[in-house]
């Protein structure tokens, strides 16, 4: 497949990195201000230093690249709530020129999923987002795969950076603020930590699951109850351990609800993953419980989700 | 394995009785009738729950499929269970509760916990690391009756919210919350 990657940041740059090796090319890369195009696939190498030494990937404007020759557009530029800008516009722009789109980016499927299935609809393309739900880990095919009817609850652990602090709170006996500050030292959390520790990133992927969950009706980050896990004393951690728990970021989706908080969990339980690895548990009809772990962030990491997307446009 | 019929082993059963004559002697029957041996009976005369019901904790002896029908006799029986054994059949509920725990008057939050739904707090245990007028926590176990969790969640929560406590539930997954 001739893949246009948009977005030029550590997951889109993974997947033009990656794409060759998984048998594509990669025919237009784009960041805000600037892109890269070629019919016949772009010098990857090439274009991957330009990014990091002239911090632009080509000459070219990045409407170039939307309007270029791709079968698939792979959005990765950064989420943003609301209207889900510009990402949804690149969704829009490859799905009337019937051409397939795989997101890395949550905003459109998370705050515009029905306009996303309007426009899917009028198009011969298709939309694929594994990526937005747990990276590497494969979520919502395992929902694909046992059927979304079949499903009664999906409850996960989805944020890296929030279940650093939480593993580290727990192990040393150390306040928030504290490991917090260490893990911005560490580059594991952003310096404005807030989309994560505020829930808000594990909120938007538990509203994507609830879409993807529902057959008749769409969700948005206003349909979630969200508590993050700011300045959770130490206190509570120590309690919980006493007693053979930890406490865990876990987002519900059950019922028709989403829920984001954070809950006691048993230390060695399936939904108590350590540092920075994620899991999802479904509750099954006919199957009981499957558990799906992995890294649920990272750059080659998500792009492999995104790649094995494109895999499935490919077969189809 | 733990299936087998030879396989005799010990549970326990925390019972709940109303207080009137013969109650007790009610709530053995169920036991002897389906081939429970009896260790020990501990009747907590004294000790009288918030909702006016006196604790009973019964040891005894018997196959899984047997102890398995005593429950269900002792429901059928209209006997309150309040633990039996095994998780199965209770629901121990264990929460933290976290910011002005003591000034908020422990005693009554955990009062109007046991009195929001049927739940007895079977276990507490406090952490105040800054002292008891600054931010503490406190853990709760709380034995629910068995489909009882998310009345007693519910409950709980309302109370954490009027005193202004950040409350870390469980994860249960039990359907209803």
């Amino acid at each position: 497949m001739r893949l246009a990657v948009i977005g030029a940041g550590a997951v889109g740059s993974s997947v033009v990195e990656l794409a060759g090796e998984y048998g594509h090319d990669v025919t237009a890369f784009a960041d805000s201000r600037s892109a890269a195009v070629d019919a016949d696939g772009l010098d990857v190498d090439a274009v991957l230093d330009r990014k990091r030494t002239d911090g632009i990937v080509g000459d070219a404007d990045p409407e170039d690249a939307l309007s270029g020759p791709y079968d698939v557009l792979v959005e990765a530029t950064p989420t943003t709530l609301g209207d889900a800008e510009p990402g949804m516009t690149h969704v829009e722009a490859a799905l009337t020129r019937d051409r397939h789109v795989v997101l890395a980016n949550k905003g459109p499927v998370a705050e515009r999923y029905g306009d996303v299935r309007e426009l899917e609809a009028d198009s011969e393309g298709r939309v694929l987002f594994e990526a937005t739900v747990g990276g590497a880990m494969p979520v919502l095919s395992t929902i694909a795969d046992v059927g979304a009817d079949h499903i009664t609850a999906v409850r996960g652990v989805l944020n890296g950076t929030v279940n650093f602090v939480l593993s580290r709170m727990a192990a040393e006996g150390l306040d928030y603020e504290h490991v917090l500050a260490e893990a911005q030292d560490l580059g594991v959390a952003e310096t404005d930590p807030s989309f994560d520790v505020e829930g808000t990133d594990t909120a938007l992927k538990g509203v994507i699951l609830a879409n993807v969950l529902s057959e008749d009706r769409e969700y948005t980050l206003d349909d979630a109850e969200v508590d993050g896990i700011v300045d959770i004393p130490g206190s509570v951690l120590e309690l919980a351990r006493e007693d053979g728990r930890t406490v865990r970021l876990i987002v519900e989706v059950r019922e028709g609800e989403v829920r984001v908080g954070p809950r006691l969990v048993p230390e060695n339980a399936a939904l108590a993953p350590t540092g920075t690895y994620n899991t999802v548990q479904f509750e099954t009809e006919h199957a009981g419980q499957l558990n799906v772990s992995g890294l649920g962030a990272g750059g080659p990491e998500t792009a492999s989700a995104i790649l094995a997307d494109v895999g499935r446009l490919d077969r189809s | 394995m733990s299936d087998s019929q030879n396989d005799i082993r010990a549970y326990t059963l925390r019972l709940e009785l109303v207080d009137e004559p013969g109650e007790l002697l009610r709530s053995l029957r169920p036991i002897a009738d389906n081939g429970g041996n009896l260790l020990s009976i501990f009747h907590e005369r004294g000790n009288v729950t918030p909702r006016g019901h006196i604790p009973v904790e019964v040891d005894i002896e018997a196959t899984p499929d047997r102890f398995e029908k005593i429950v269900d006799a002792l429901h059928e029986a209209g006997i309150n269970v309040v633990q039996a054994g095994t998780e199965r059949y209770s629901e121990a509920l264990t929460i933290v509760l976290s910011g002005h725990v003591i000034e908020t008057d422990l005693s009554d939050t955990l009062e109007r916990i046991q009195a929001s739904a049927n739940a007895t707090v079977t276990d507490v245990s406090l952490s105040a690391p800054e002292g008891t007028a600054d931010t503490s926590s406190a853990r709760l176990q709380i034995a629910a009756e068995s489909g009882a969790t998310g009345t007693v969640l519910a409950g709980v929560r309302e109370v954490a919210d009027e005193k202004d406590l950040r409350l870390i539930e469980p994860l249960t997954t039990e359907g209803d919350r």
